[in-house]
Order: C-alpha cells, then structure tokens, then sequence
C-alpha cells in the first residue's frame, strides 16, 4: 500500500520519518482526485495554489526539524461549511453561490498554525440540513463504496474523500449526525466533540444550541489528531468551553479494561436493519472480550428524540437563516419593491428541505405555537439529558448503532422528508444533550457496504471515547473498490 | 365631554446608548459621525458564521444604571432574539432580553416632581441606519451592534409636562452616570411614548398608542398633547383608539399611522443560543460604584445653605457640578462663585467648562486674600476674573496688579486723622448727624490711599476717631 | 390536516418565502406529516421541567469581552460582496412606508 493510502496518523509518522515528504503527499492526493471525483463529486472546488504554497512550506520545516506538530503537510479538507478568507464557501447553497468570506472561521486559523495542507471545500447537505448530501445545489455526491448510493450526510463530501483516500482527513459539522452517519456509511471514523468543545466562529450556522465541528479520518488515532489541533476556548465563540484541552492521542493507548459499556435497549428495536445489528453486536462482543463490562441500559426518552430535534434545530435555523435576504451579500432577486426582494431572494436561493426546515422552524416559534412546540421541546429535551446523566452514573460510555441501515440508493429517501428524517434516530440524542459522539467501522454487510457502531460519551470525556473506539476499531482499513481500481 | 374629563396616561420608553468604546457584540468602535460603514465587522455586519461576543463593560454600565435607580439586579438574565426583517437589522434578529431582563423595577428620582416608577432596565443591540434615498434606501451598519440599554417607565406620568420632566431627570441622571451622552440630536438618547386616555375616576386603561420619532424635548411634549387631544376628539365623536404606532410629524405638529414594518409584528422571540445566561454576581453589583443623581446633589448643595435657584443651575450640567466641587470650601460661596463670575465668563467665552484653563481650588485662595484683608471685594472679582482668563495663580495676580490693600492699623490711622484735620467743617456736621458724611471720609482717605485702603478698616477707625 | 395552505401562506410571510400555488399545497402535505409525527410530544409529562436553554460548559461562564477597539473591515471589503452597493452603502429597493 503506498504511504499516501495509508490512514493519517501512518501518514504523519511518514512525514516525521522523512520517508514521505509533503509536496509528494499533496500530489498524490491531487492525483487521486482528479481521477476518482469525477465519479464521486466529493469536492465543490480545489485550493490547489493555496495548498502547494503550503506543502512546500511544510517540507522545508520538515526537513529542517522544525515540524509545527503531528499534522504539519498532512492534506485536508474541509466541508464548505468553514468560512476560508478569499475562498469561496457556499454552504452548499446557490443562495451563497460566489460568496467569498473576508476572514477565516477559527479552525481554518488553528489548522493553518498545524501546518495542515487545506486541498478544497466539500459537498455537503445545503445548510447542514439533510441526511444524504443529496439536498446540496450542486449535485450529490456518490459513496465510494456503491456509486449508486449516497455517503450519508451532511457532510457526505467530507466522509467520501476520507474513504476514497483523496485525503487523509477531512473535517464536517454535526448537528443531528452529520458526522457520524456519514462516517458510518462510508466505513471511516468521524467524531463528534463535546458542545463547546471546538469553536463554532466562521461556521456557518444551522442551528447553534447543535452544531459542533469535528474530523473524520480513517483511523481513530487520525481522529485524536485532528481534534487536538482544534479544540479549544475561542474568545469569539463564548459558548466555547475554558476547560483544558488534554492529551487525547495518550489516551488512546490507556487500553479499556474495566470501563462499562451501557447498551440502551431502545436504540435495538425496530427499524434496525438486522445486517447492521449483527455487526454492531459483535462489536459489542469484541469489548466484552477486551476486558469491558457490557450492561444494558434505559434511555426511556430516546423515542422523543427526532420530534425533539426537528423542533429545536428547525426553529433556531429559521432564525440563522434570516441573514440570507439579498442585502449585503449572496444571491439577490430582481425586484422594485423590499418586500417582493426578500421573498424572491430567498425563494430563488433556498432549496425546497431548506424552505420546508425554515418554516417548520418559523411555525414552531410563532405567536400561539411557541410553548406547544419550541417551548416542549426543549423542555424534552431535558429529560433526553437526564436520561444520558442517570446512565453515566453506573456506565463510561454508550454504545449503539450510528444508522439503522446502510448506504441507501440516491434518491430512495427523497420523496418523504419524514423518512429521510428518520435516519438520523441513533445520533440526534447526543447533540440534543451536548454530549460527544463517535462513530467506528465495524463490518459490512453482504453487499459490502459499512457498517458504523457509534460510543458516546460524558461531556468533555472524549479520552474515554477515543480509547473505547480505539479498541473496537477494525484492525485494517480496506479500500473501496473504486479506489483499488476494480 | 372635554378634555378636562380625561385623564391622559403615559409611560416612555427611553433607548441610551451606552458609553462604551466598542460595540456589544463586537470590538468595532461606536464613535459617532464616522464615514459610513467604516466600523463594520463580520459580527456587526451579520456574515455566515459570526458570533456575538459579550462586552462587559456594557454590563457594567447596565448595571450602574440599574444600582442608581434602586432596580433589582438579576443574579441570571436571558438574551432573545428579536426576529423580523429590515435592511438595518442585518442578522434578521436584534439580540436583546425579553423574558428575564438584567434589572427590574426602581424608579427615576425627578427634582421637582416625584419618582417614577420604572418596569426595567434591559440591554440590547441598535441597528443600523436606513436612509432613504431617490429610487431606493441606503443601508449604512456603523450603528449596528451598538450596546443600548431601554429603560421602560411605567404608565405613572399624567400630562405632556410630567412627561418632559421625567425624560430630562433620566437623561440627566444618565449623564451623570456616565453612561450615556444624552444627545437626542445625534441619536444617541431617543424615547418612544406610550399614550393612552380614560376617563377621569375609570381605573382600566384605555387603548394605548406609541408613539415614536420624538427627537428632541420640544417635541415630545407637543406630540404628546397633540396625541392626548386626538384621542380624546376621537372618543368624543364615539370612535375608538386603536392599538398602533404613530410617527410624530414634527412639521406638521401632528402625528401619523406608520404603515407597519411588516405586516404581522410576530417577533418569534426565544433565547439566544449563541450566548450563555448572563450571569451577574452579588459580588459585581456591589464593585460597582455609583456616583450620586442629580436630586442627591441637589438635596445636599440645598442642605448646605445654597440657594434652591441656584442648586438648580448647577445640577442641570454635571461640568458646574464638578467645578463646584473641585472648588471645594463653603459650599454656598461656592455656589455663588459658580453662579456669578464662573457663568459670566462662560458667558463671555472667557471660559469653557470642558476645558478649564484654572484650578478650581485656587478660587478658595482668593477667598483667603479676601478675608484676611489683604485684598478688598472689589480687587477679589478682578482677581477671580483674572484667576478664569488665565489661571494664574492668585497672589502673582495681586502682585502683579498692584491690588494689594493697606489694612496696618498704624498706617491707616496716620491718614485718617491727616483726613480729619483737613476736613474740620465735615467733622462738625458730622458730629451734628449727618452720618453719611461717613462715606466721604473713607473717600477721601482712600484717595489718598490710591484705592488701597482696607475700607472696613477706614470705616472702623474713622467711627472710633470721631467718637460714634 | 395539520397545517392549511393559509397557515403556510402565513408562515411563509414571516419568513420571507415567497411560494407558488402548488408549492403551498405540496409545504402544506409535507409539512403537515411531519407535524402529525411531532404531536407525540403533546403526550411526554414535563411537569416542573426547565427547558434546557443552553447545552454547553456550565461549570464556569465564559470570559466576556474587554471594552477595546479592535480594527474593523476596510468599507471596500463590507461592501464587496454587495449585489448593489454606491461606494459607501448598501443600497437596496424602496420600502414602502
């Protein structure tokens, strides 16, 4: 296997090694996607000029021993989500099409202080809001391991690139699973951090009691990697947490030896696909045999969850969004009247899950449906966390299916926003509650396509996840077929 | 029925922008008259990902203003957004606090009148401004994100004038606080009125109407009347108020329906997620501290003898009440100072209060030239107009002009009885009761003097010399 | 149905949607299937719950920002992005008042 397939703490210690330099890494990478995104349309545009100045610049802190860290010429890229100064970020929307951020979100900053080499913007979900990045305005994109299927979403393009090898990790936000699930159909690992855990400044908004930034790479070291270089207090976000960022590639290596697993009965029972058991299972099976205590657990609130979230999400997005009216930037419709602009403007721009998530989220919050709906929400929404608090008193960390099936046909899901929607049932409880998140590969099923088990966590404790996730991670990272050339 | 029938029912609404030197949610800066959008950044221009990011010194100034007027601080408050669309308002909300406000209750101290009652103090956002233009509006953001505080009276105001009072005592009391500039013209002090009728006795409230665009003193009491008649006429005639806003046609003195932002006011409020509870310890409020309000100076200049016309005149600028101060002394003479020469020379532009060219402290050292006699009244005036002008200290000044007087009683003695011995037919009628030849006496001797006679010594002397 | 077309009409007003004829009828089913799986939560006791208004670090508040200017964007980049701008503002069609 050339270093370049390699998963990205391999290819880090490549690097330091000196048996890979950075401009041979970019260049591979380049290579891969030039033959390979045609058929899968990860990527909405390449940073090429950006990211050569970048590796050179690495290899020669490389070859003079001053390596700014682990990620130092590893190649990146970031769903076009992340606001690039001078880069254009469309957020998956024609609503944004042209639209060229004037500063850097904060982990754009941080991953350019790492060293790391951004390759481009990926496809996503138009404004996060999707499970299968088929809702984005500029087409799908493919999952590499079934071109007929989608990579999950919403950041699908992150997930896809990952597992086709264009780079070694990639980064996408979560707000109801777009990581993990994702991460689950595409069989690499993709981790959702904490609330507050990593700065959401210069992340386009979709609902922000929810979002949260996090990387996806094949490995769960790759995984600890990239977290480490990001996550942090950022005085411009003041959700953002103070607490001290630890060591998270150590705690990989702390083994799992009695530390208790809780199985939460609910998330076992219909609508699972019976492949997708079996694997999860003997994942679960794995961490007995690891020295783990496997209990089964109750989160009793667990069947409010998606009601919960498509109240919560739908209604702050509504708000979020409200800045997309044609007045100082994006897309603006022909009027001679205020009025009739906004209302074109965003009937133009938005695609239709947007319009409908806009005003599901307006009808929620509105005068007389407030408390029935918003208000109870978040009052569910409570009782969703205390379920998680009662179960980490007597377990370190939940384990469930990330996705009740597998990668499912383009277009298969399209009809019914409600099914689509019910994709996401194993993930959205963890961002309701703030808690972190991660999903591992841990089989396939008989057509081949991957399968995630997904650990979630006390808040601030992704050392426990990682370490778990590192247990139960498969020991090799097959390539997808397409990338193996067949 | 006619007006006198009803009783006029009014509560304002007063928007102060804070003091601050960067905006609430942002670091851009809030000084005023900058070439549009000049002090824009991500967050105040409203770009996809940015965040607000909390000025405490907003806080702060929330929280002196909400200490002064006796409200009750929030250990927690909540910020909301407001959502609706304008093109001045570029998130499409206006961060603000709804449910759970920063300060509840007090009331502003109004001199002259009474307390008035307040709801609460809450903080929020300005917006931008939209002017219109020929063919469309221009948007300009530098007033967006600017930190304000709204402070919500109660409906306790009963006429127009009670109503002006009670908004020149807040702007006052603001100023002195040193938490907003009180500038209507600029903006930067703007008040909505909230104005409704009912009969005199009814203790329901009638339909309100707001009435908003007063921008100056003036104003607001001529809206307000012109609103109270107009509610009234429309009763009379059997019509009924309805709930709505009212812009105020200053030109016209009347006022007007403003055809709604948007046509269903729904703001959707609910908690902002992209802050956290504003949290406000014991331990804050009690760190900050409050300067006095203009009754709490007024009630002690009065207590300390000064005259309640002249109290008045000082506490209406916080620069006499400053002066006032670092003057020091006996606060009355003082007061007379401040009043009298000091105000004659402002007037004179002699003097600029923001930039005084003279220690306040040295007028007391004049006071002691004056009272140990070593000056006479007359030469204190010129030296205290002298001490304004250039700030010279006041014993160079006496020196340099010569105005020292003669109150030796050896020296003066020798001239009054070289007076006497000349004037002998002055002496006689004297003695025969022509008591104001007195004056005459001390004239001449301080002829002779060249002016610089103590004359309360002369007087003394002379009465004892010619034995009254 | 949960939601009629004039509720739609209505809630795409506030949020500044406009919608064609078979949009509202197509938002209106869409919408109204969703709503009907949402009512479930009418059923859930939350009798004396808060709402759970922030999800983050309540372990220690966040610092809050000092009272210093920092540099703003030059008006050529505020203004850059504009799809109609004079120099100096934004400008944007009339509002009819």
């Amino acid at each position: 296997m050339t270093p370049d397939l390699l998963p990205l703490s391999q290819v880090s210690d490549a690097l330091a090694a000196r048996t890979l330099s950075p401009e041979a890494l970019l260049e591979a990478s380049l290579s891969r996607i030039r033959s390979l995104d045609g058929k899968v349309h990860a990527f909405l545009r390449l940073t090429s000029d950006e990211a050569s100045a970048a590796a050179k610049a690495s290899g020669q802190r490389r070859a003079a021993g001053k390596a700014l860290g682990p990620l130092d010429g590893i190649p990146i890229a970031l769903k076009d989500i992340f606001c690039m100064s001078g880069v254009e970020t469309t957020c998956g929307s024609k609503i944004l099409r042209g639209y060229v951020p004037p500063y850097d979100a904060t982990v754009v900053r941080k991953l350019k202080q790492a060293g790391a080499v951004i390759v481009g913007k990926l496809n996503m979900d138009e404004f996060a809001m999707g499970s299968s990045t088929e809702n984005s305005a500029f087409g799908p994109t493919m999952n590499p391991w079934d071109l007929a299927r989608t990579p999950g979403g919403s950041s699908g393009g992150s997930a896809a690139a990952v597992a086709a090898r264009m780079v070694p990790g990639a980064f996408g936000t979560d707000t109801g699973g777009s990581i993990r699930q994702p991460a689950a159909l595409v069989g690499c690992a993709g981790l959702k951090p904490t609330y507050g855990r990593v700065s959401r400044y210069g992340v386009i908004a979709f609902a922000s009691s929810l979002d949260q930034v996090g990387p996806f790479a094949q490995d769960v070291r790759g995984v600890a990697l990239l977290l480490a270089a990001v996550a942090g207090f950022d005085e411009n976000d003041q959700t953002s947490s103070t607490r001290p960022v630890p060591d998270y590639a150590k705690a990989l290596d702390l083994g799992t030896r009695g530390l208790r697993i809780g199985v939460p009965r609910e998330y076992f029972g219909e609508g699972l696909a019976p492949e997708v058991e079996k694997a999860v299972r003997g994942g679960i099976e794995k961490l007995r045999g690891l020295g783990c205590e496997i209990r089964e657990i109750s989160l009793p609130n667990s069947p409010h969850a998606i009601a919960t979230y498509y109240l919560v999400a739908t209604a702050e997005a509504s708000s979020n969004l409200a800045r997309y009216d044609g007045v100082r930037y994006g897309h603006r419709a022909q009027a001679t009247q205020l009025l009739e602009m906004y209302e074109r403007t965003r009937a133009e721009g938005f695609g239709a899950e947007v319009k409908r998530r806009i005003m599901l989220g307006t009808y929620a919050l509105s005068a007389g449906y407030y408390d029935a709906y918003y208000l109870k929400a978040q009052k569910v929404r409570t009782l969703i966390r205390r379920d998680f608090d009662r179960a980490f008193e007597s377990v370190d960390a939940v384990l469930s299916p990330t996705s009740p099936t597998t990668a499912f046909r383009l277009g298969e899901k399209m009809d019914d926003p409600l099914a689509m929607y019910l994709n996401d049932v194993y993930t959205v409880p963890a961002n309701l509650a703030g808690l972190p998140g991660i999903s591992v590969p841990c089989g396939f099923d008989s057509r081949r396509l991957p399968i995630g088990l997904q650990l979630i966590g006390r808040p601030f404790d992704e050392e426990t996840l990682l370490r778990v996730a590192h247990a139960v991670e498969p020991a090799g990272h097959p390539l997808p077929p397409l990338v193996e050339g067949r | 029925m006619p007006l006198a029938d009803f009783e006029p029912v009014i509560g304002l609404e007063v928007h102060a922008q804070l003091l601050t030197r960067s905006k609430i949610f942002c670091g851009c800066s809030t000084r005023f008259g900058a070439a549009p959008n000049t002090h824009v950044c991500p967050v105040c221009l409203g770009l996809p990902g940015a965040l607000p990011a909390l000025n405490r010194a907003a806080v702060e100034m929330a929280i002196k203003a909400g200490k002064a007027f006796g409200c009750a601080i929030a250990e927690k408050s909540i910020w909301a957004r407001k959502n609706y669309f304008y093109p001045d308002l570029p998130k499409g909300y206006q961060i603000s606090q709804y449910e759970l406000p920063v300060c509840k209750g007090g009331a502003v101290p109004v001199p002259g009148l009474r307390s008035i009652a307040l709801e609460r103090i809450h903080l929020e956002e300005d917006a931008g401004k939209n002017i219109h233009a020929e063919g469309g509006s221009e948007v300009d953001l530098n007033r967006s994100g600017v930190p304000l505080i709204e402070i919500v009276g109660k409906p306790d105001l009963r006429s127009a004038e009670e109503a002006s009072e009670y908004l020149k005592a807040l702007r006052l009391s603001l100023i002195y606080l040193g938490v907003n500039d009180g500038n209507l013209e600029e903006g930067s002090f703007r008040c909505d009125a909230n104005v409704s009728v009912r009969r005199k006795g009814e203790t329901k409230l009638g339909t309100r109407v707001e009435l908003k665009n007063i921008n100056s003193f003036r104003f607001v009491r001529q809206a307000i009347e012109h609103e109270i008649g107009r509610q009234v006429e429309l009763i009379e005639k059997g019509g009924k108020v309805v709930l709505e806003t009212r812009l105020f046609d200053n030109e016209k003195g009347v006022t007007r329906a403003m055809r709604s932002k948007e046509e269903a006011n729904d703001y959707r409020y609910f908690p902002e997620p992209d802050l956290q509870p504003l949290l406000v310890s014991q331990e804050w409020v009690r760190s900050v501290a409050v300067p006095p309000l203009p009754q709490e100076v007024m009630d002690a200049l009065i207590a300390a003898g000064v005259s309640p016309a002249d109290a008045r005149t000082i506490v209406n600028d916080p620069l006499l009440v400053d002066v006032h101060r670092r003057v020091g002394g006996d606060p009355r003479r003082a007061a007379l100072f401040v009043v009298g020469e000091l105000a004659r020379a402002v007037n004179d532009r002699e003097a600029d209060l923001a930039a005084l060219k003279f220690d306040p402290a040295l007028v007391r050292e004049v006071w002691s030239l004056q009272d140990s006699g070593a000056i006479s009244s007359t030469a204190a005036k010129d030296v205290l107009a002298e001490l304004i002008r250039t700030g010279e200290p006041p014993s160079r000044i006496v020196e340099r002009k010569g105005l020292a007087q003669v109150s030796d009683s050896s020296a003066l003695e020798s001239v009054v009885d070289a007076v006497l011995a000349r004037n002998p037919s002055e002496v006689e009628r004297y003695k025969g009761g022509k008591a104001n030849l007195l004056g005459f006496f001390v004239g001449q001797a301080m002829k002779e003097l060249k002016g610089k006679g103590n004359p309360g010594a002369l007087n003394a002397l002379f009465k004892k010399k010619l034995g009254s | 149905m949960a939601i009629d077309r004039a509720q739609v009409r209505h809630v795409a007003r506030l949020a500044r949607l406009a919608l064609s004829s078979e949009e509202e009828e197509r938002f209106a089913a869409q919408l109204g299937h969703v709503l009907e799986y949402i009512e479930r939560l009418q059923a859930v006791d939350v009798e004396g719950v808060e709402p759970l208004g922030f999800a983050g670090d309540t372990s220690a508040a966040a610092p809050l920002r000092d009272d210093v200017v920092r540099p703003s964007l030059p008006r050529e980049t505020v203004l850059a992005q504009a799809p109609q701008q004079n120099g100096e503002a934004f400008v944007v069609p009339r509002i009819i008042e």
